[in-house]
């Protein structure tokens, strides 16, 4: 049998997986987790007093506490795995893969170990930030002046 | 041809130890479980360790033997380098081979250990193959605690340990002939569906099992592989009509039946060298209802650099033949 006819079969008997379902509970999911976050901010305005830009840092500091909590204590995983990009992408998930790659590399030596595979995923994500981010400020120096 | 025959090798006893989803799944009598992943070890890595150590040393409680008396250990794992078995092997006097073909690696140790007392007129050989779900994630995959989604294609890699005794003695489970399979690639790149990765090299081993031994298929009461899944066993009932025009009867895949279908983490079944001897000395010999039996390791030949270097996937898998009687 050729390759390309065996991919084929693969396919055949390969269960497609449903796309607009993840799509409606990582919309709905993260819907919620902007909602949380919206409601947290709105406290912190009322409650305590505080500038949009001060309740916003401290409402990143309380995201990124509960994500690295809960992956702490275990549950936050299986959150993930139900939710998908709904838990994943938020800044929970940064958070999160942070917090997890620490945990498996935690007893492999602070610097060989925990050090050098703490940013094992969220790695990218700050080097893309950071890069996307610097041309989006040469564009906006451009435009904008 | 890689096929031969054997005279009188044996399997005299075994060991196995299940680890904590194990448990829970189709097979309730495993001779020890473990309550956590850790096994009162300090890592996941050492726990692996441990566990192989548990099952030598209870395999030559069971059969009254001292290292001395037992003339080799063959063993393998997943782990980078196969340490998990190199440490284990440290603990005891006995020369050691370590074998590495993936999830075929306990056939792989099999055959290995057969050929060794096919020509000696008495001796014991030790076969014993480990894998870890967790230590393989760390190695293979994301961090555990991520819980990163995954397609329903993935196998869940089993944790346990299984040893095995091979001997001269003659006893009711004869290991009747093997077959070295080829290095087959199909140009399969998913490493989350590793079914169907592995599918077309346990069907060429079969087909050249078949072959060279000049056997029907239908010869086997029993043709089971080691850890397709359950999405892998359906292709490769239909690789063998279309490819080879073999049908199977009778094919049971340790990997989809390790587990219960609520066990909904597990996906679509147990992948790892130790679901095949999990399901083959739990259930299969326990039941003695087969007589003639073709045990197929199947292996995914993989490492996360190929993968993320997008290359396809090299698979191989072995054949082992057995004749229990009584």
């Amino acid at each position: 049998m050729r390759k390309e006819e065996y991919q084929k079969l693969v396919s055949e008997y390969t269960p497609k997986e449903n796309k607009w379902k993840n799509a409606v509970i990582a919309f709905l999911v993260g819907g919620l987790v902007g909602f949380i976050g919206q409601v947290i901010v709105a406290i912190l305005q009322n409650s305590f007093g505080m500038e949009t830009t001060e309740a916003c840092s401290w409402l990143c500091i309380i995201m990124i506490f509960l994500a690295s909590l809960g992956t702490a204590l275990g549950f936050f995983d299986s959150w993930v795995t139900k939710c998908k990009a709904g838990l994943f992408l938020p800044t929970t998930g940064f958070a999160h893969s942070v917090t997890s790659a620490a945990l498996d590399y935690r007893k492999d030596g602070f610097i060989t170990g925990l050090g050098s595979s703490f940013f094992k995923l969220a790695g990218s994500v700050l080097l893309y930030g950071i890069i996307s981010g610097f041309f989006l400020a040469i564009l906006g120096v451009i435009f904008h002046g | 041809m890689a096929s031969k025959k054997f005279n009188n090798v044996y399997i005299k006893n075994s060991f196995s130890l299940a680890g904590p989803v194990e448990k829970q799944g189709s097979i309730k009598d495993y001779d020890l479980v473990m309550d956590d992943y850790y096994f009162q070890a300090k890592t996941f890595e050492q726990a692996e360790i441990k566990m192989q150590k548990t099952v030598i040393d209870n395999l030559l409680n069971r059969s009254k033997l001292i290292n001395s008396e037992v003339d080799l250990l063959v063993s393998g794992d997943l782990s980078n380098q196969i340490s998990v078995s190199s440490y284990a092997a440290s603990n005891y006097s006995i020369p050691f081979f370590g074998v590495y073909s993936a999830c075929a690696s306990f056939v792989q140790s099999l055959i290995t250990g057969a050929d060794f007392l096919d020509n000696k007129r008495k001796g014991n050989v030790i076969c014993v193959t480990s894998s870890h779900n967790l230590h393989a994630e760390k190695q293979f995959r994301f961090p555990i605690e991520y819980g990163a989604p995954k397609p329903t294609t993935t196998t869940f890699t089993a944790t346990g340990a299984v040893a095995c005794l091979l001997t001269k003695e003659q006893t009711n489970i004869k290991v009747e002939s093997y077959t070295i399979g080829k290095v087959i690639d199909m140009g399969c790149k998913d490493a989350s569906h590793m079914g169907a990765v592995m599918a077309p090299a346990a069907a060429n081993v079969i087909m050249s099992h078949l072959t060279e031994l000049e056997r029907d298929i239908n010869y086997y009461d029993l043709i089971l592989t080691g850890d397709l899944g359950c999405i892998g066993s359906k292709i490769l009932s239909e690789f063998l009509k279309r490819a080879y025009g073999l049908k199977m009867k009778q094919h049971l895949d340790a990997g989809c039946e390790l587990y219960l279908k609520s066990q909904e983490e597990t996906y679509a079944g147990a992948s790892g060298p130790v679901a095949l001897p999990l399901y083959l000395f739990n259930k299969v010999l326990k039941q003695k209802k087969k007589q003639k039996i073709l045990i197929v390791g199947t292996g995914s030949l993989h490492n996360p650099f190929f993968v993320n270097q997008k290359l396809s996937i090299p698979a191989v898998a072995h054949a082992v033949s057995l004749e229990v009687n009584g």
